[in-house]
């Protein structure tokens, strides 16, 4: 502060800045209330902290593992409920295990090194393996977003509009979701139709399973050990860890700028997310499960024709909530694959990337995006078009592409000088090297059966 | 011209045409040349690598080199920090682009070749960061090297010359070193600045903050997002941390500290000279979203009796920072607020015009307890540049100004 021609009296010139406090005339019953309440807010402080610390970080963990149960996720949970009832609910338990281990990984090199997947793999194991890896990202992400598509197209059909009205709304809504977005808006956006997952609940509750036989289920394993019990197994696994979801969780933590000091609140997002995941497919195998499995109608071809298979069985309601979730999972994850397929990209190659920027800046990113979705729903639109052949090889290219991400990914996490402290222990390591041989092995079995006996596969796509 | 992609991987002979290796890496030694690749690496299976310096090359072509000595008078080779290697410090990483003002990354470099009485010196050009050097990366060693030149020809090029090249290292002492200094970047616009920071990794971030002088630091952080400057002030060591602050606005100052924990702000507030220190503690009581949270101390009022003649004196006299300049805020015989007068009133006054007879209307002030909506209103309204924040008396205890306003309308 500096002043010119100071008035005479000294005294009354401006030194420290007052409070103004206005006061209001307020009704004697205010204050006890106001006493309690601080009273309540100081004992609660410490929770409450704690949450503001993690609410400030939650999202990618929750957002990555909720786009699993996308529209390929759905069928074959829906397949797994009608096929086999309450008799594959155990597998859930390892596999949210493995979820949480697989995308652990991520959440920690995102938050420590502050670079994309994509980014490090480039940067430490060279042009290109980058190139391979990218490539292969970007043909399983395009028949993913077409089965996204045809989620919404059969989702919609259910309250009978057509396709040609729903999958060019669905694919224009989205696009513009992200262009006109920023990540935060974004990111609020996708939290919301987490939560909208909860419609399999209701419609689980709405079936009336046998609880008691569920829960049993889900806690004592019961081996079959027959073919397509176990192929049923295998495509629970490869549709629940698909490696698009490392390169988006990745990406987003780093997006959010989540700093290497917010790590414990960014593991709780990842656990709290898979957990999440894995309990709306608990709901969704159980719905089916209760109604298509007992009544005897035990094979069905996708999650629009369970919807379909569940109005005589459970009732409108049920159904409607069913085709409802479908629609929500479709849509969501029809966004947010071409997202993280354009950021895979642009990152690894060195582009311009992230929806912070304006067109004008990342061109190549946004066309990425924009061409997916283009190119989505317009196979979906195509009469008659080979859809089970795209998603079978969408499939294969998720077995092929899928360990030597993993493989990557724990070579990555390893290394002292980009990790520090905060590299694998060796207990961990030992988890990780396990889930990822097994998930390896269950893939790579998935893909030999869906090259060699398309027909007899269940579900498509992850 | 050669490139990188292209020496890499590449044999090495000798004088006499004996195979003597695999060229595995090139490196440049910045302190004593900054372009010249100054050693070659040559990897040789279960033996011991050697290295060639630039005086023993004497041919080069595309994946061979031939030397002008023999194997035996090569030496091993000593890893050296001060050696800037093309492999592993360059190709594939992040550099700063200082004349395009953005991230790129480094997808080939080109090297030009010279011949010096018997000896070839290679000199680093230009770093290729686009889909030539992709499909050069891309097909080396796959299609033919005719197939591989005849369709980066056709490809769009994008090259960054050598000198507009800033490279990214977080280690301070390797940086020394390289000779990398960040002199470039100072000279940047600190909004181009700051988009450069956003593009970089937390590490990144941390070491060119921590090497740029306090006065471009503090310009960049005060463009960057609000997030991001608090976590990077957080992570330096609380004296540094104090230096870049002291060159930035209290209000700015307020709301980096705002968000700290309260011992690190406790610490750095500590480190910064007393008044600076007051000054920010007072902006601290506000809420954030209030007059009082978006206005600044430092403002400058002037007795309403001055002519104006001698209010353009002393400003001069006084180190006033005069880009940021452009209202004058009045006060009366009892200290109180009572007038503004524009920069442009104050250009065409008469030399010895009162400035109560220049002050604009309406009178315009605000309590530092009131909304930032409100503030909005009255800036939209009245077209203003700045407007006085006054206390419970009627005192002036800081300003705020229009570039605070549309900073906050941009990040609601």
């Amino acid at each position: 502060m500096a002043v010119l021609g100071k008035p005479e009296n000294e005294k009354q010139a401006p030194e420290t800045p007052a409070l103004i406090t206005r006061w209001k005339l307020v009704p004697g019953w205010v204050e006890p209330w106001r006493v309690r309440l601080s009273d309540w807010g100081k004992r609660t402080r410490f929770w409450r902290r704690r949450l503001l610390l993690f609410l400030a970080v939650v999202g990618p963990g929750v957002i990555t593992s909720n786009v699993d149960n996308d529209a390929g996720g759905i069928s074959v949970y829906s397949q797994a409920g009608a096929m086999y009832g309450y008799a594959l609910l155990w597998s859930l338990i390892p596999m949210t295990i493995a979820l949480y281990v697989t995308e652990e990984m991520c959440a920690r090199m995102g938050v420590v090194t502050g670079k994309g997947l994509s980014d490090l793999i480039r940067e430490e194991f060279g042009f290109r393996p980058t190139f391979f890896l990218i490539l292969a990202g970007l043909v399983v992400d395009m028949g993913n977003v077409c089965a996204e598509f045809a989620g919404v197209a059969a989702s919609m059909q259910l309250f009978h509009i057509s396709k040609y009205i729903s999958v060019p709304l669905a694919a224009l809504a989205v696009w513009i979701l992200v262009l006109r977005g920023t990540y935060r808006q974004v990111e609020k956006i996708f939290l919301a139709a987490c939560v909208l997952y909860l419609s399999y609940v209701a419609s689980a509750f709405l079936a009336k399973p046998d609880w008691l036989l569920a829960a049993r289920d889900t806690v004592i394993p019961t081996m079959h050990l027959e073919g397509g019990y176990l192929l049923m197994l295998t495509a629970l696994i490869g549709t629940t860890i698909a490696p698009w979801q490392f390169f988006y969780m990745q990406a987003s933590f780093v997006e959010k700028r989540v700093s290497a000091r917010q790590y414990a609140q960014a593991r709780m997002d990842v656990l709290f997310g898979s957990v999440s995941c894995m309990v709306i497919v608990f709901f969704i195998i159980v719905c089916t499960g209760a109604t298509l499995f007992v009544s005897g109608h035990h094979v069905i071809n996708d999650a629009g024709e369970a919807a379909q298979a569940l109005v005589p069985l459970a009732g409108k309601w049920a159904a409607m909530l069913f085709a409802f979730g479908l629609l929500n999972a479709s849509l969501f994850a029809a966004s947010i694959l071409p997202l993280s397929t354009a950021h895979v990209i642009c990152e690894g190659m060195g582009f311009e990337a992230g929806i912070d920027h304006k067109f004008n800046d990342a061109p190549i990113f946004y066309s990425l995006y924009t061409g997916m979705i283009v190119v989505g729903a317009a196979i979906i639109l195509i009469p008659h078009a080979p859809l089970e052949k795209i998603l079978i090889l969408s499939q294969v290219g998720n077995g092929v592409w899928l360990p030597v991400v993993l493989i990557f990914m724990l070579l990555l996490i390893n290394r002292r000088d980009l990790m520090g402290d905060f590299v694998n222990t060796p207990t961990f390591n030992v988890v990780a090297w396990v889930t990822a041989v097994a998930v390896i092995i269950l893939t790579l079995v998935l893909v030999y059966v869906t090259i060699l006996h398309p027909s007899g596969m269940p579900g498509t796509s992850g | 011209m050669l490139h990188a992609t292209d020496l890499l991987g590449g044999e090495a002979y000798d004088r006499d045409g004996h195979f003597v290796g695999q060229i595995n890496e090139l490196f440049i030694e910045p302190a004593d040349q900054p372009n010249r690749v100054a050693r070659v690496l040559l990897g040789r299976g279960k033996f011991l690598p050697l290295i060639v310096r630039y005086d023993h090359i004497a041919f080069v072509a595309p994946g061979v080199i031939r030397l002008n000595v023999e194997e035996k008078d090569l030496e091993h080779y000593q890893p050296n920090e001060a050696w800037l290697a093309m492999r592993k410090d360059l190709l594939d990483q992040q550099i700063i682009d200082t004349s395009g003002r953005k991230v790129v990354r480094v997808n080939d470099i080109d090297i030009a070749e010279q011949r010096i009485n018997g000896t070839v010196e290679l000199r680093v050009t230009q770093v290729d960061v686009g889909l030539t050097g992709a499909a050069r990366r891309l097909l080396h060693g796959i299609a033919s090297p005719g197939l591989v030149q005849g369709l980066a020809t056709k490809l769009p090029t994008r090259v960054i010359p050598w000198e507009f090249v800033n490279l990214i290292e977080t280690d301070p002492l390797r940086r020394v070193k390289l000779r990398i200094t960040h002199q470039k970047l100072e000279r940047m616009h600190p909004a181009d600045l700051a988009d450069i920071m956003e593009d970089l990794s937390p590490f990144e971030r941390q070491s060119i903050i921590a090497s740029l002088d306090e006065e471009t630091a503090a310009e960049a952080l005060a463009e960057l997002d609000k997030r991001l400057t608090t976590q990077i002030v957080e992570t330096l060591a609380p004296q540094k941390a104090a230096d870049i602050l002291e060159e930035m606005d209290p209000d700015q100052v307020a709301d980096v500290i705002a968000d700290m924990t309260p011992e690190r702000s406790r610490d750095v507030l500590s480190e910064m000279p007393g008044e600076e220190a007051r000054e920010v503690r007072e902006l601290l009581k506000f809420e954030e979203n209030s007059a009082g949270g978006m206005m600044n101390t430092d403002f400058i009022y002037v007795g309403e009796a001055a002519t104006r003649d001698e209010v353009v004196a002393w400003i001069r006299e006084m180190d006033v920072d005069v880009e940021r300049l452009d209202t004058v805020f009045l006060i009366d015989g009892t200290a109180k607020f009572s007038g503004a007068v524009s920069l442009g009133r104050l250009l065409f006054a008469a030399p010895d015009e009162r400035m109560e007879s220049l002050k604009m209307e309406p009178l315009l002030s605000i309590p530092p307890d009131a909304g930032d909506k409100e503030v909005f209103e009255l800036f939209d309204k009245y077209n203003l540049h700045s407007l006085a924040v006054v206390d419970a008396l009627g005192r002036p205890i800081g300003a705020i100004e229009v570039d605070d306003v549309v900073s906050r309308i941009r990040n609601r």
